[in-house]
């Protein structure tokens, strides 16, 4: 625990990944850990949206200053059970609405390769703080791509498990039909380590599912013959970084290599998504985020008036720029005379897209693609763009609509001037599948150099 | 439809006091979002069953019987405003 906040003294200043830690709780705790126990000891960062008993979880909002846990998620309650140590809360963007950690309402996190650069998001402080090596893991949430994208940016892997995979019990809602937690690790058995005590049918989440939970690390090791890996030529699109191009098209060789056969494949409604994400996302947020009403817990407006008045100003105060925004778009899409034009219609395109999916693995066991379709931005690039920041999400987003696994694992580099970023190579793998997709990753890994690299930092 | 939007008016039905400046900013950058949305109505959705969550729903049940949760002490611990045991919030009834 010492040598772990020494590290995180050193170089948070920079890095910025990190809302809060409790120290003299975690070293109690390390000093009672059972190392027989599979996570031992381990210290485990969380974003700030999970919620551990007694600590803050503010979804980086001012709406939740000053909150303390009353119980933990259940993934905390499953991570202690392995004996994990659930240390420090990481940032994000606020409510997990955005993709650059720059809606954080109390600081941006920076990239560790770059710190003029983005971290990605939403789950930014999470991925930087595993790639800075100031923790050994991390968890996230994925509503649209907020675990894969930042994985991906920061160098790291990151794993969004089927929808249904992991109980959501204790994280805060954003898109009750999208969200899902998920491992940010530096190697993809670590993925697996962590999959294994998080997954798992929960009583007090009736969206979870009681598939059986495999060992996640059993297939590692295991040749590619015999396994066919989607290419989707949607995904290969103009605009595509030429580096990010470049090296995701040299990882489908080297599966190649491997002895996996490569198929191109079609997912005919890939161009919809990013409209279908921000009308289903929206409306779900403004629904859930309705209970931020400054009654139970949480920021209150002083001197209100009426109901009304304490409802409006609570909210208005409470809540920043880009969560009004979706609330805005939420509400709207899902008022009267809208429902149908809006909502409904991206429910069916959701299906479409979801059919895709389907078709696709029909023929496939996996599909290989990109995770960002550029490598990191620079800090406020985008700020004042929100259509533009949206679509940062192009290729992650369909994964969530369609309810399937994904992960990012780092692929190379982009050269820009002296500089490099890195980049992730995206693998989707069917529902509750994810032994097969963690197989699958585990072998290019093993194979190539790219999970040894670390950022230069002090 | 994109022309009727109205950010004024759906602020007031999510509960949000926005400053004018915001107002005018929204009305703005929604109305491009919206027209970026407004997409979706080129895709043939004839006959397509509206996907509401991707796993199947089932109810789920189990015995009635009382369960060890929050005590309300617990649960008022986080309240901007309270007393005896109760939330407090402004006068909402004339």
């Amino acid at each position: 625990m010492e040598t772990l906040e020494h590290r995180i003294a050193e170089v948070d200043p920079l890095v910025r990944g990190y809302l809060s830690r409790d120290f003299d709780s975690a070293l109690e705790l390390a000093k009672k850990a059972d190392v027989s126990l599979p996570l031992g000891g381990v210290p485990v960062a969380i974003k700030d949206v999970i919620n551990v008993l007694g600590e803050p979880c503010t979804c980086a909002s001012k709406i939740l200053a000053g909150y303390r846990a009353p119980y933990d998620a259940t993934v905390i309650t499953k991570l202690r059970a392995a004996g994990a140590i659930p240390y420090g809360r990481t940032n994000m963007d606020e409510f997990a609405m955005g993709s650059s950690t720059e809606n954080s309402s109390f600081h941006a996190t920076r990239n560790p390769w770059d710190t003029t650069r983005i971290p990605g998001g939403s789950s930014g402080g999470s991925a930087a703080v595993v790639a800075a090596d100031e923790a050994f893991a991390a968890l996230g949430s994925d509503t649209g791509g907020s675990i894969r994208q930042p994985a991906a940016l920061c160098g790291v892997v990151g794993l969004k498990p089927t929808y249904g995979r992991v109980s959501r019990f204790g994280l805060v809602a954003f898109a009750s039909s999208l969200d899902q937690i998920g491992p940010f690790t530096k190697t993809v058995r670590d993925s697996g380590l962590l999959l294994n005590v998080i997954s798992g049918r929960d009583p007090r989440d009736s969206t979870s599912l009681d598939n059986p939970v495999p060992d996640y690390t059993a297939k590692l090791g295991q040749d590619l013959k015999g396994v066919k890996i989607g290419m989707p030529r949607e995904y290969f699109i103009e605009g595509l970084d030429p580096g990010v191009d470049h090296a995701v098209r040299a990882a489908i060789r080297q599966y190649e290599s491997l002895g996996a056969e490569i198929v191109e494949i079609s997912l005919p409604h890939t161009d919809h998504a990013v409209g279908v994400y921000y009308i289903i996302a929206t409306a779900e947020a403004s629904a859930n985020l309705a209970r931020f009403d400054g009654v139970r817990y949480g920021h209150r407006a002083a001197n209100t008036t009426g109901l009304l008045d304490h409802y409006g100003r609570t909210r208005a105060e409470g809540f920043g720029q880009e969560v009004k925004r979706r609330i805005i778009l939420g509400t709207y899409v899902l008022s009267s005379g809208y429902y149908d034009a809006y909502y409904l219609t991206a429910q069916k395109v959701r299906t479409l897209i979801r059919n895709d999916f389907t078709t696709a693995f029909e023929k496939v066991d996996a599909i290989v693609c990109p995770t960002t379709a550029e490598p990191a931005f620079k800090i406020g690039e985008r700020s004042n763009d929100p259509l533009k920041m949206y679509l940062a999400d192009i290729f992650t987003i369909a994964t969530n609509l369609a309810g399937i696994c994904g992960m990012s694992i780092p692929c190379g580099f982009a050269n820009v001037g002296d500089r490099k970023f890195p980049i992730g190579l995206q693998l989707l793998g069917k529902p509750f599948d994810e032994a097969n997709l963690l197989k699958i990753a585990h072998a290019y890994e093993q194979s190539t150099p790219w999970h040894k690299q670390r950022p230069q930092l002090p | 439809m994109n022309s009727d939007f109205d950010v004024r008016y759906t602020a007031q039905l999510a509960r949000l006091t926005l400053s004018e400046e915001e107002i005018e900013k929204f009305q703005s950058q929604l109305s491009q979002v919206l027209k970026y949305v407004e997409k979706l109505r080129e895709v043939d959705t004839t006959g397509v069953e509206p996907t509401a969550h991707t796993n199947p729903i089932y109810n789920v049940f189990r015995e009635d019987e009382s369960r060890d949760w929050l005590t309300a002490e617990q649960a008022l611990a986080n309240a901007p405003r309270q007393a005896n045991g109760l939330f407090v919030v402004t006068k909402v009834i004339e």
